[in-house]
């Protein structure tokens, strides 16, 4: 099977279903290099380069380069959607989304339950998150929590190159809108993807390792952080399951008490801040749905209650490592009553 | 001095498998082992499976630890004489680790696939063995790939080339524009074995690819060499349409492991892997159309459509049946009152899947047979010179 880049994975999403459904727009800022700008256009692809070619394949009409106005381009492909258009927002970093939460929250979220199910809204915005490339505080966040807070939202956090690309093709062809998050630090991630088109089910979480001692539950970029603590606490001894839950909303619970029920203890790496996060809120569900099965504690990895660092030493000693994952495994590992 | 030594290495199950796990080791230095005895269990990412001693004789060092890693390829033990040496031993053992330090690129790297042109599409081939003995051709059965051959093709190519099927629409070939047919599929099988340049073969099909060898049998009969059917279509109208219907309609792990379960006497061995790897291929777009369309041509009705019988009893070359006792899927009553040049073998503690449940046995039968259908051949040829 080819070898592709997380980056082209979500680019061949976007080629493919543009193909076979011309009511898919594409809608953002600098997405062709920034409109009426000088030089080549579309020389680079987007901010991140995921965009890349799909001007020249579909034209100024369905690839839309936007002002900066995220308030303006949002609100405007929730009514696209509302009309019938499938359009897919790229937001350059998630942290922007705050000028937008009107757009998102009150109306694109709650259109179809507030039109009685009259109403769809076929909408994907995609957003950058997550700290490491320098960006400081308010390009870094890992915000996904918010979202998942809000009924009505879906929201998409791809882990690999095969699953960036079935997961962005789903979301695609969903009737509700998504959100679907992008860690920075993955787009060089290369992985099998196959060629053609395929998709991932919302609300099946992916089994990345089996192990029958701790459950380690871990998102986006975290995933790869868990996966190598794994590989070393296995040269020690120590079997860890990795489950990658893939979306937030809707959460494939089901999985997660399934591994639980099988280990017994837990350990979740979340790069969001740790209150009210992702982390707490499966922690909560594991200790309603699973109490009886756990020998210790839940333990939560995740970055202080602080904003993301700018000094690069900071920034690092921010992001959960693999070795505070270890540290938390041989916690409850050594636990006892 | 004695001369049986024999090396106990990680297999191959699969083609994409470049290492395995050691979980346990299922006999002890000094124990007896008979050829076919399970003496290591082995897991891989996708699989775990029981590794069978490949000749009779006593374990004598055992060169792994449980629960530790090692490549395709890699000593894990040694099997010889009561009375061998130990200098003859330890000789042994550096001699294949020399070996297989300078081998060690080539052995674990995963043997490639290749897609080669057929009629409507690619074909997905995966090519294992050489030498000059006439190949064999395994075909897969409907909803499968080759990977379903992953503990029999590199047995069998020990002795011949092995070329592995992924038929139209399944696996890594592509999805043909037109409908399937069994006809159709036969067809581009036909065409993908001319583009590799096999004209003749031994046949190795499971389920619907014994309908399809069944048809190459009846209008290409020069292709074939011999004939081994495991749990065959094609004998019998009776298939368990349930089965076919929640493969088709299964969209989550729960389903789709129920519904795999029906193929196996032991249905533990349907792992989340598994199960993965078969939902993985089910969500490509046009895959569950185009199976839908060929299980709709194959099976209307829930009845089997075609019955060749007729081309077993015509058969000018050796056919072997061999059938799960628990077959579930297609029931083993189906191999009564076969024309008498069939020979059927009835495999115990196996349903549908045999050749994964019990390849041990599937494999010596499939090896076995193949040679003496070559032998056949030899007298006859030097007659006509």
């Amino acid at each position: 099977m080819p070898q592709k880049s997380f980056r082209q994975a979500l680019n061949e999403a976007l080629r493919l279903e543009m193909r076979r459904d011309d009511g898919i727009l594409v809608i953002g800022e600098d997405i062709t290099g920034g409109k009426g700008a000088t030089g080549e256009q579309d020389a680079w692809g987007g901010a991140f380069g995921v965009t890349k070619g799909l001007l020249k394949e579909f034209g100024e009409e369905r690839v839309l380069d936007t002002p900066i106005t995220e308030s303006a381009f949002v609100g405007a492909a929730a009514g696209a959607a509302m009309t019938g258009l499938r359009p897919v927002v790229e937001i350059m970093f998630v942290d922007f989304l705050g000028v937008c939460f009107d757009q998102i929250f009150n109306q694109a979220a709650k259109f179809r339950y507030m039109f009685g199910g009259k109403a769809v809204t076929p909408m994907v915005l995609r957003a950058t998150f997550g700290a490491g490339s320098g960006s400081a505080s308010q390009h870094s966040q890992t915000l996904y929590p918010i979202f998942t807070h809000i009924p009505g939202l879906k929201v998409v956090i791809p882990s690999n190159p095969y699953d960036a690309k079935g997961l962005l093709i789903q979301a695609i062809r969903d009737d509700d809108p998504v959100i679907f998050l992008e860690n920075k630090m993955l787009y060089d991630e290369m992985g099998e993807v196959p060629d053609g088109a395929y998709t991932i089910p919302f609300a099946e979480a992916n089994f990345v390792r089996e192990g029958r001692d701790v459950t380690i539950i871990a998102l986006g970029r975290m995933v790869k952080r868990a996966m190598e603590a794994a590989g070393n606490l296995a040269k020690r001894g120590t079997e860890c399951a990795v489950l990658d839950p893939r979306t937030l909303s809707p959460l494939d619970a089901d999985s997660i008490i399934e591994s639980v029920e099988q280990t017994g203890r837990v350990v979740i790496v979340d790069e969001s801040y740790p209150r009210c996060g992702a982390a707490a809120d499966i922690a909560a569900l594991i200790a309603e749905e699973a109490f009886g099965a756990l020998k210790a504690p839940i333990i939560k990895v995740t970055p202080p209650h602080c904003p993301v660092p700018y000094a690069p030493e900071l920034e690092n000693a921010f992001i959960p490592s693999a070795a505070r994952v270890e540290a938390a495994v041989a916690r409850v590992m050594e636990f006892r009553r | 001095m004695a001369t049986n030594i024999h090396a106990i290495t990680m297999p191959r199950w699969g083609m994409t498998m470049t290492e395995g796990r050691v979980v346990a080791w299922l006999a002890e230095v000094g124990d007896v082992l008979s050829s076919g005895q399970e003496i290591l269990e082995v897991e891989t990412e996708k699989i775990a499976n029981a590794l069978e001693a490949s000749a009779s004789g006593v374990l004598r060092r055992k060169l792994i630890e449980p629960q530790s890693t090692a490549a395709v390829g890699s000593l894990l033990g040694v099997i010889a004489d009561a009375n061998a040496g130990d200098a003859e031993i330890e000789a042994f053992v550096a001699a294949h680790q020399l070996r297989q330090k300078s081998e060690g690129a080539a052995e674990t790297s995963v043997p490639a696939a290749r897609l080669v042109d057929a009629i409507d599409g690619r074909i997905n081939i995966l090519s294992l063995g050489d030498g000059t003995a006439t190949p064999a051709v395994l075909i897969h059965g409907f909803g499968g790939d080759l990977n379903s051959w992953l503990f029999n093709q590199s047995d069998l190519a020990a002795a011949r080339p092995v070329h592995a099927v992924d038929l139209p629409a399944h696996g890594a070939s592509s999805i043909p524009s037109g409908s399937l047919s069994l006809e159709s599929v036969t067809r581009a099988v036909a065409a993908a074995l001319d583009d590799i340049g096999v004209k003749r073969a031994h046949f190795v099909a499971h389920s619907l690819g014994a309908t399809v060898v069944l048809l190459l049998t009846r209008d290409m009969p020069a292709r074939v060499a011999s004939l081994s059917l495991i749990s065959p279509a094609g004998l019998g109208t009776q298939i368990d349409a349930r089965y076919i219907e929640g493969f088709l309609s299964a969209e989550r792990r729960p389903q789709m492991k129920q519904a795999l379960s029906a193929l196996f006497a032991d249905p533990t061995q349907v792992r989340r892997e598994m199960v993965d790897e078969v939902l993985r291929f089910m969500r490509g777009d046009g895959v569950p159309a185009a199976l839908r369309g060929l299980a709709d041509n194959a099976f209307p009705g829930g009845k089997q459509r075609l019955l060749l019988r007729d081309v077993v009893a015509s058969a000018a070359v050796p056919v072997q049946i061999i059938w799960g006792e628990g077959d579930r899927i297609i029931p083993a009553s189906q191999s009564q009152d076969l024309p008498p040049n069939a020979k059927v073998y009835l495999i115990e503690a196996a349903g549908h899947m045999a050749h994964l449940e019990q390849a041990g046995r599937v494999n010596e039968l499939l090896a076995d047979f193949m040679a003496a259908a070559d032998a056949a051949e030899k007298p006859t040829r030097s007659a006509v010179r």
